[in-house]
């Protein structure tokens, strides 16, 4: 009996070891992501503009939308800086991140997908508030309010309803939305000149009629006084120093190219438009770098072309500013800004839109300087300039 | 830590836990002090099925319902070889790929007919309940049995799903069998199975099952320091989960002088909401789904004469599937899709000599698609299938060779850039297996097979994604293996079993999503990727005889897979670069263990199921790492007789540490949950 009692106990001990054993659970915890850091150029000295955030978009559902930073002062490329300026925030930046901007002391960074607007220090990405506006595209800023334009228009009860899109209007100091304006379907990218803001109508829920307009809005009273027609599926706008705006259209991708437009802005008409085909643009000056990704259903495969236009003399003057070769690494150009000092072109490769993107960086005449692994669809640049404010400050 | 650590530690975990199971369990039988004396289980040995040249790894019987396991995709966890993609919840998608060739090369046989999705290729198995399922089999390749229509030889890897054949105790003519199942995720789940013997030779069958749940549990999310301190952690309840379905399903069993036939007619509604993935900011979905999916299916098998066998097989289905997004902040879908097929089947087999057979098998299949999509092209396809095949034993060894010629014939109603191709493909596959002595029960065996999946409809035609231009997906497989079983007669042993098998895959002409000009919302299917696996399966298996006449049976299943893109060889970077990387979702390492202990009417049965780290992309690096994942569930079980019924009560608990993961990135696992069942028999 004895022996049963002390074979009893054995196997009592057992089980305490192996439960705790268990409840040590072999698994590593699930780790904050740390940036990682890659050194890419020398140090810079005190350079006006500080560096770059780069906004990767993430492909949708994957919540993968990361902030990376090149710090032109270190020359470091810091990847997916996020998490640990904001250690607290649950779920990190969100799904598919549409846009990135400066305004003030502060970094927006629209996420589509998570509905929001993340507000970050501009210098420490802490993220200091948050605009909610359900399925949000592009933000442009004006005399301390953000205009931001979302698809998430007024639902109509009707079986075949159609939603209207809005820009909303934000106080940046609160990050409350204080007056939505109706305009045209799925509104893309927005621009603000001369007391007006200009928004694309894209009607990219609505294929194959899509939208061909361009809102205008009154920024005195915050509603819409007209349209100017363009062309099907309106994207990005821009307008520059001569009075014109520039205005892409993606086609419908099947008859109607992709193109670029410009609207006079004094008359509010349709100027013209260049023979060339534009996914993106930046415009840097008089120049208005642009590339081009399209389906060709010939080769079925995409061809991508890059090209810089005049806008001045209205005529694409180069129909390449990648010049030593290296552009044929570029699978799909998505993300394209030029640092207004230094004139250094920076284009990204989402690739194959799942796995890492690339940065590359090419001097003012075309010459690759350095690339570098980003996040998942690297798309959206902020420079971060050194202002007045800031030198106070520090 | 490596992950080879991590796993033997975790396997450690699961033994140790194994015997502090059994430990209890001894105590327990002490305090209860019977002595009863009591029939062991039958331990049925299948190592020489008929002409099978390599047996399968199957489930059947009690074992499939010791498992707890509330559809096939739950069973087939336990498979080696096999991972299950399985985006939670009762509800939730769950679809199986073998040996990381990808869903859509997996057949699914329900009662020996392939069960059909020309859409997308993908069968969910969450969709079937076990309730009136007798076995699941899986056979790699193929099922290395002549005798078989010619569909069966057409998938890279099958499962084979057998619905109960009714079987009537002595003077019984009818028997009821009613569950009712309830617990976590607000689920209620009663189903009841009437067989009757109409005549000696004839029985009927009717099962009909009713779910319901919320589909509501919690889960959390959060992340460390490295110094391991808390930076987030958040509790939230999966919503949009909610589930309600109805299976019907009825059928007429008949025996013969050498044949059978048999005619089932299937009808599974349901309804659910699809609950999406956690993303920042967004905590629940209003996405649902509506299926409902029809078919009526016989099939007939006699020998006539002593050398010539002939299986006769028809089919119709009947499918509809409605998808609605009512989200008024993003696109507005409501979509809804028919499918129809037609399958029809003949098989013959001849026997030349006593060891060698050959057969001839003829399928034909028709199978179309409408959808309320915009510009549809509505597709037809004409599917002629061949197969010829031959079988013979030497000696000791056995021998199996087969060829199947596909002839596709595609139509659509709108002429796109050009009309679709007509296919036409052959593919061999060899199965061999040699006993190397008469005395020794271990078998050596290899096959070879090549086969390949049709591109779907959606990736021929689905507007704007689709590719009218797509070859066929190929993939080539080739195996060696053995397996060593034997019963033992006197000892603490009463069987033991061990397989082990190494292979090497090739996935050719991959059909990959690629984007399609700028912007995120166009993809173009593209026949681009190229895959290599290779992997090592293992699995022990054991009964052994415990004090006080317990009876313990193990099973040990452990998977390696080293599942390599090779697309793209620009794409090189030591780092970060996709070539070489693991493809996403497959561990390098996998594994389950089961143990079962009985003890006159009660039974304890534990299993654990282990999944290694794996990548969501073939960039292996640590923004795209997710963390290994295993369970542990504990079902105990007691019989009960009353008067004219016998009774069953199970409690399960399942995920037992309430271990927080995902199977797919973002789409949170239910932590510990319960479920409560009781069967009755009359």
């Amino acid at each position: 009996m004895k022996e049963r009692s002390d074979n009893k106990r054995v196997y009592k001990y057992i089980c305490v070891i192996a439960l705790l054993a268990l409840l040590a659970a072999c698994r590593k915890e699930d780790d904050l992501f740390i940036p990682e850091e890659v050194p890419l150029a020398p140090p810079a000295g005190a350079p006006v503009i500080k560096g770059f955030y780069l906004l990767n978009e993430g492909n949708m559902g994957s919540n993968k939308s990361t902030l990376d930073y090149y710090d032109y002062q270190t020359g470091v490329y810091s990847r997916n800086i996020f998490a640990a300026a904001n250690p607290t925030v649950p779920k990190e930046m969100g799904d598919v991140g549409n846009d990135l901007k400066i305004y003030g002391g502060k970094l927006y960074a629209v996420i589509n997908c998570s509905n929001k607007i993340d507000v970050m220090d501009k210098r420490t990405a802490e993220k200091v508030g948050q605009i909610d506006i359900p399925n949000c595209r592009y933000i442009r800023f004006h005399e301390g309010y953000a205009y931001v334009t979302s698809y998430a228009g007024p639902v109509e009860i009707n079986p075949a309803y159609e939603q209207t899109g809005y820009v909303a209007k934000v106080d940046t100091g609160t990050y409350e939305v204080v007056a939505r304006c109706l305009v045209g379907f799925q509104p893309d990218e927005l621009e603000i000149a001369g007391g007006r803001i200009y928004v694309a109508n894209s009607g990219g829920y609505m294929a194959p009629n899509y939208e061909n307009t361009v809102s205008v809005i009154d920024l005195e009273t915050f509603t819409e006084t007209g349209r100017i027609e363009v062309a099907v599926n309106l994207h990005h706008l821009r307008a520059d120093r001569h009075g014109n705006l520039w205005v892409s259209s993606r086609g419908d991708y099947y008859g109607v190219p992709s193109r670029l437009y410009w609207i006079d802005l004094a008359t509010s008409q349709p100027g013209g438009s260049i023979e060339v085909a534009v996914s993106n643009f930046h415009l840097d000056g008089d120049s208005l770098y642009l590339y081009s990704v399209e389906w060709s259903y010939v080769t079925m495969s995409n061809e991508v072309t890059y090209g810089i236009v005049d806008v001045e003399k209205k005529a694409l003057v180069t129909r390449n500013f990648i010049t030593d070769g290296t552009g044929k690494e570029i699978k799909i150009p998505y993300g394209l800004t030029v640092d207004p000092l230094t004139k250094d072109i920076y284009v990204t490769d989402a690739r194959n839109y799942v796995l890492p993107g690339t940065l590359y960086c090419f001097d003012k005449n075309g010459r690759q300087k350095w690339n570098v692994r980003t996040g998942d669809i690297p798309a959206h640049f902020a420079f971060r300039e050194e202002t007045s404010i800031e030198k106070q400050t520090e | 830590m490596t992950e080879i650590n991590l796993f033997i530690r975790t396997i450690g975990c699961a033994v140790s836990f194994l015997l502090c199971v059994s430990g209890f369990a001894q105590e327990k039988r002490e305090s209860l002090h019977l002595d009863s004396i009591h029939n062991l289980d039958e331990v049925v040995i299948v190592a020489n099925r008929y002409k099978e040249v390599i047996p399968s790894q199957k489930l059947s019987g009690v074992e499939l319902e010791r498992l707890s396991s509330f559809s096939v995709a739950d069973a087939i966890r336990y498979f080696s070889g096999v991972q299950i993609k399985d985006y939670g919840g009762i509800g939730g998608l769950k679809t199986v790929d073998i040996r990381s060739m990808g869903t859509n090369h997996m057949g699914v046989f329900y009662d020996g007919i392939q069960l059909g999705n020309a859409q997308n290729g993908q069968i969910d198995l969450g969709k079937f309940s076990l309730d009136n399922i007798e076995e699941i089999s899986l056979y790699n390749g193929q099922k290395s049995e002549i005798f078989q229509p010619a569909k069966d030889f057409g998938s890279a890897g099958t499962i084979y799903l057998r619905t109960r054949r009714p079987s009537f105790g002595e003077g019984k003519r009818s028997n009821l069998i009613t569950y009712l199942r309830t617990g976590s995720f607000g689920l209620a789940n009663p189903s009841v199975l009437w067989e009757q013997k109409l005549s000696d030779n004839i029985s009927s069958t009717l099962n009909a099952e009713y779910v319901y749940a919320t589909g509501k549990y919690t889960f959390r999310y959060r992340k460390m320091f490295p110094d391991g301190t808390v930076a987030w952690d958040t509790t939230a309840t999966r919503m949009n989960g909610d589930i309600q379905s109805l299976r019907l399903e009825g059928g007429v069993n008949g025996v013969m002088e050498d044949g059978r036939w048999n005619l089932k007619a299937y009808y599974y509604d349901s309804e659910k909401g699809i609950p999406g993935a956690i993303v920042n900011n967004v905590w629940t979905h209003s996405q649902w789904q509506w299926d409902r999916n029809f078919f009526a299916q016989g099939s007939f098998l006699k020998q006539l004469g002593h050398r010539y066998d002939l299986l006769v097989n028809a089919k119709y289905a009947n499918d509809r599937m409605r998808y609605l997004n009512p989200d008024t902040t993003l696109l507005y879908i409501d979509n809804t899709f028919l499918q129809q097929e037609v399958y029809l089947s003949a098989a013959n087999k001849y026997r030349i000599l006593p060891t060698w057979d050959v057969s001839l098998s003829g399928d034909y299949q028709w199978n179309t698609l409408s959808a309320s999509l915009p510009g549809f092209v509505y597709p037809g396809r004409n599917t002629l299938l061949a197969a010829m095949a031959t079988a013979f034993e030497w000696k000791r060894i056995k021998a199996q060779v087969s060829l199947l010629g596909t002839f596709v014939f595609e139509e659509v109603t709108r002429m796109q850039e050009a009309a679709p191709a007509n296919r036409q493909e052959y593919t061999p596959a060899v199965f061999l297996s040699y006993r190397p002595s008469e005395k020794t029960p271990l078998n050596v065996r290899a096959f070879y097979k090549r086969i390949f999946r049709m591109p779907t409809f959606n990736d021929l035609y689905y507007t704007d994604i689709g590719n009218i231009s797509l070859r066929p997906e190929y993939t080539n497989q080739y195996n060696i293996g053995f397996q060593y079983g034997r019963p033992v007669a006197n000892g603490f042993f009463q069987y033991v079993q061990l397989k082990a098998d190494a292979y090497y895959n090739e996935v050719e002409d991959k059909i990959i999503a690629v984007p399609k000009g700028s912007g995120q919302y166009r993809w173009m299917m593209m026949n681009i990727g190229y895959v290599e696996i290779r992997g090592t399966d293992v699995s022990a298996e054991a009964s052994m005889r415990l004090p006080y006449a317990m009876q313990l049976r193990a099973n040990l299943n452990y998977t390696y897979q080293k599942a390599q893109d090779f697309s793209d060889p620009s794409d090189n970077d030591p780092a970060s670069g996709s070539y070489g990387g693991q493809i996403a979702y497959i561990p390098r390492h996998s594994g389950s263990a089961v143990a079962n202990l009985a003890w006159e009417s009660w039974n304890l049965n534990y299993s654990f199921i282990y999944v290694g780290e794996r990548y969501h992309n073939s960039s292996n690096i640590r923004a795209n790492y997710e963390r290994p994942w295993y369970t542990h569930d504990l079902t105990l079980a007691k019989a009960l007789r009353l008067k004219r019924a016998n009774l069953k009560l199970s409690v399960e608990v399942n995920n037992l540490l309430g271990q927080q993961y995902d199977v797919v990135l973002n789409y949170p696992m239910p932590g510990r949950n319960y479920k409560l069942i009781v069967k009755i028999m009359i």
